[in-house]
């Protein structure tokens, strides 16, 4: 990203002179994370939440492969070996836990992300491929969760297993086929946990590189701002460094006060108690349900009860599961009012606030038993998150009259901006 | 193309949902969910015992868990294993490592031998180094693994004290509604029991075990050291987690509080 007043990386001492010229690395980070990015003034708390995914991923690839060297990825000792890491490797009921909270700390800041997004309308042009890009971000997460929870290889972890795999057979002609091939065999077993560890390893490798992508795209416009007001003048931005390494440092300070008590204090507080049982194909547990982060999307795969014009009840759920994110990609097509920030847009604010209620009560009923009264308000509740993405965004785009706009960021910080007065 | 097909896509699930919705409803108010014995009679766990170990300063009561050990090793281990925790562990609950050594060498259960030079199978007495020998049952039920069950049911410690103390005839109401679901025979009714019918005889009695401390051993006494001594087992850790949060949390409270301070300053012209 180049605004014309950004500032120049300039070496002074010899050595830095020489690494510059021949791998300009220190450049480039001061360039995308230093004094060398200008950023919008006016960036609110909701900002802090990218540099703190980036974190937590960091922590998981750390504790992650840490971990996997006391692990074993055989159906026969995987939940004894996790056992083992829990009571005799030093400190390895820390890294353990550290990285399954991990996992949830993750997800909790990156919904947040997206839901910031969502209000900001972070997908607009000109940042659509930086959306597009961290749903492809979101997607890998949640298979590589997914494959991770898999590897204690406890009840949940089998029957979780049994279960996603289960989705795939409800295609037509090649389902079955297909689950058996992605399994490696008629049930999960030895094969499935084998490869369910490889990919598990190699997915967040996947994930650093496409975010990455993610931050690059981001380079070109810049960050966008509460205001949804592109920067015009210097007086708009400061830059990254000290302001924001600050304002994250706060933020990250935060983050791990919370993450930390967590892990110290409540560590199964966000687990399943069955999957402190040894996995056991002969014995379905009562219920079977995913981590809390696959609980809204869960919701809405339960939801779809009765055959529909001849389409299977199952692969519905399937389809509608899956679309559920999909229909992510298509926001900056689907959004077309010219104003971007929540803050101008009063109809759309009230239906993103109903969104964000609908997306728990979604999650509060993937979470519960399959009984009738969570199925039926999950029916009604995914009705509604299809509806606002599909049909209520594109409608409110054309018949809201949204509240003037700050001629600046500056106008909007210090109330008058020097180019207006 | 986005704006004609995504709203058509939007109606169509909106519609299956509603369709199924529907169905639902009406097959709701037709024939409701029958209600069952389970629903009805089905307990969470007791919550009224105070552990030593809850709360964020919690630690265990060596003297207890010595007591919940022996209940666990006269009683429990007649069915159950406990494979996880090997008897070198032991000193976790303050006994010396000579006293350990004891225990394991006069452990009822061998260590089994195996001499790949002539294929002989034997058996020897346990060392520390040993895990606790597993129980093969061949009765009735199959008595599940105690070294994680507090982390694996839901009320952990206040489950098993429940489930301990909790065996009592089947209720009359509960016969008079559901005459179909009377306890089997060979199980015995439970109501802190997933369904309501276990296949494990009420294990503990007053005086079931002689406490080498003193304690009268009630039955409400031993299943409370039992629970707890399961709680070891399951989260060995616990102490040290706690005691290793405290400075964590500690400092951080320091650190993010000069990071406010530091955010403060540099930001103080830019307001």
């Amino acid at each position: 990203m180049s605004f014309p007043w950004a500032k120049n990386y300039k070496p002074s001492h010899p050595l830095m002179v020489y690494l510059d010229e021949k791998l300009p690395l220190p450049r480039l980070i001061y360039n995308a994370i230093g004094a060398g990015y200008p950023v919008p003034r006016n960036l609110n708390y909701a900002w802090n939440f990218g540099v703190l995914a980036g974190f937590c991923l960091v922590l998981q690839i750390v504790t992650g492969v840490i971990l996997a060297m006391h692990y074993a990825a055989n159906a026969g000792v995987a939940f004894d070996s996790v056992e083992h890491i829990m009571r005799d490797v030093n400190w390895g009921w820390m890294l353990r836990y550290a990285h399954a909270n991990g996992a949830s700390a993750f997800f909790v800041v990156v919904y947040i992300h997206i839901f910031r997004g969502f209000f900001y309308s972070s997908y607009k042009a000109p940042r659509e491929m930086i959306w597009l890009l961290g749903v492809v971000i979101f997607l890998l997460m949640m298979a590589t969760a997914f494959m991770g929870y898999v590897l204690p290889w406890g009840q949940m972890s089998f029957w979780g297993a049994k279960v996603i795999t289960g989705l795939f057979s409800a295609i037509p002609l090649v389902g079955t086929p297909l689950q058996q091939w992605l399994l490696g065999g008629f049930a999960p077993d030895n094969a499935a946990l084998n490869r369910f560890f490889s990919l598990h390893f190699l997915l967040p490798f996947v994930i650093a590189a496409v975010i990455i992508m993610h931050i690059w795209a981001l380079h070109i416009p810049g960050s966008s701002n509460p205001t949804g007001v592109e920067i015009k003048t210097e007086s708009d931005t400061v830059p990254f460094h000290p302001y924001y390494t600050a304002k994250d440092g706060f933020g990250l300070g935060v983050f791990l006060l919370l993450y930390c008590t967590v892990l110290f204090f409540f560590p199964n507080a966000l687990g399943h108690p069955d999957n402190y049982i040894p996995a056991n194909p002969l014995s379905t547990p009562a219920h079977i349900v995913p981590e809390w982060y696959f609980w809204p999307f869960y919701a809405i795969l339960r939801a779809f009860t009765s055959d529909f014009l001849f389409i299977p009840a199952k692969l519905m759920g399937v389809l509608a599961m899956f679309s559920a994110i999909l229909v992510w990609f298509f926001l900056p097509w689907l959004d077309t009012s010219p104003v971007r920030s929540g803050h101008y847009r009063p109809l759309f604010r009230k239906f993103y606030w109903i969104l964000v209620l609908d997306t728990l009560v979604l999650g509060y009923c993937g979470g519960s038993p399959a009984e009738t009264k969570y199925v039926l308000i999950s029916q009604i509740a995914a009705t509604y998150y299809f509806l606002h993405f599909l049909v209520i965004l594109p409608l409110v785009s054309s018949i809201e009259k949204p509240q003037p706009l700050p001629y600046s960021i500056t106008e909007s910080v210090l109330g008058t901006d020097a180019l207006t007065a | 193309m986005v704006r004609i097909f995504g709203p058509l896509i939007g109606l169509f699930f909106a519609a299956a949902l509603l369709w199924s919705f529907g169905v639902g409803a009406v097959q709701q108010i037709r024939e409701p969910d029958p209600s069952t014995a389970v629903k009805d009679f089905h307990l969470d766990p007791k919550e009224n015992v105070h552990w030593t170990f809850e709360g964020p300063f919690g630690t265990y009561s060596n003297r207890q868990l010595q007591r919940g050990f022996a209940v666990y090793k006269q009683v429990c281990n007649n069915c159950h294993s406990l494979k996880q925790i090997a008897f070198r562990n032991l000193t976790a609950l303050g006994y010396s490592p000579a006293e350990v050594k004891a225990i394991a060498k006069q452990w009822g259960t061998k260590a089994k031998t195996f001499d790949p030079k002539t294929g002989d199978t034997g058996d020897r007495p346990n060392t520390p180094a040993d895990h606790i020998p597993p129980v093969y049952y061949p009765g009735t039920g199959n008595p599940p693994d105690l070294s994680l069950i507090t982390k694996a049911r839901h009320g952990g410690a206040h489950y098993v004290y429940s489930l301990l103390t909790g065996y009592t005839d089947q209720p009359a109401a509960l016969l008079k509604k559901y005459p179909d679901s009377k306890t089997p025979d060979g199980l015995y009714y439970n109501p802190y029991f997933a369904n309501l019918n276990i296949a494990m005889p009420p294990p503990l009695t007053d005086d079931a075990v002689t406490y080498s401390d003193g304690t009268k051993a009630t039955l409400d006494q031993e299943a409370r050291d039992v629970a707890a001594f399961l709680t070891w087992t399951a989260e060995p850790e616990m102490e040290k987690r706690k005691q290793t949060g405290w400075p964590v949390v500690g400092f951080l409270i320091a650190a993010t509080a000069l990071a406010y301070l530091s955010k403060r300053n540099i930001w103080a012209d830019k307001h």
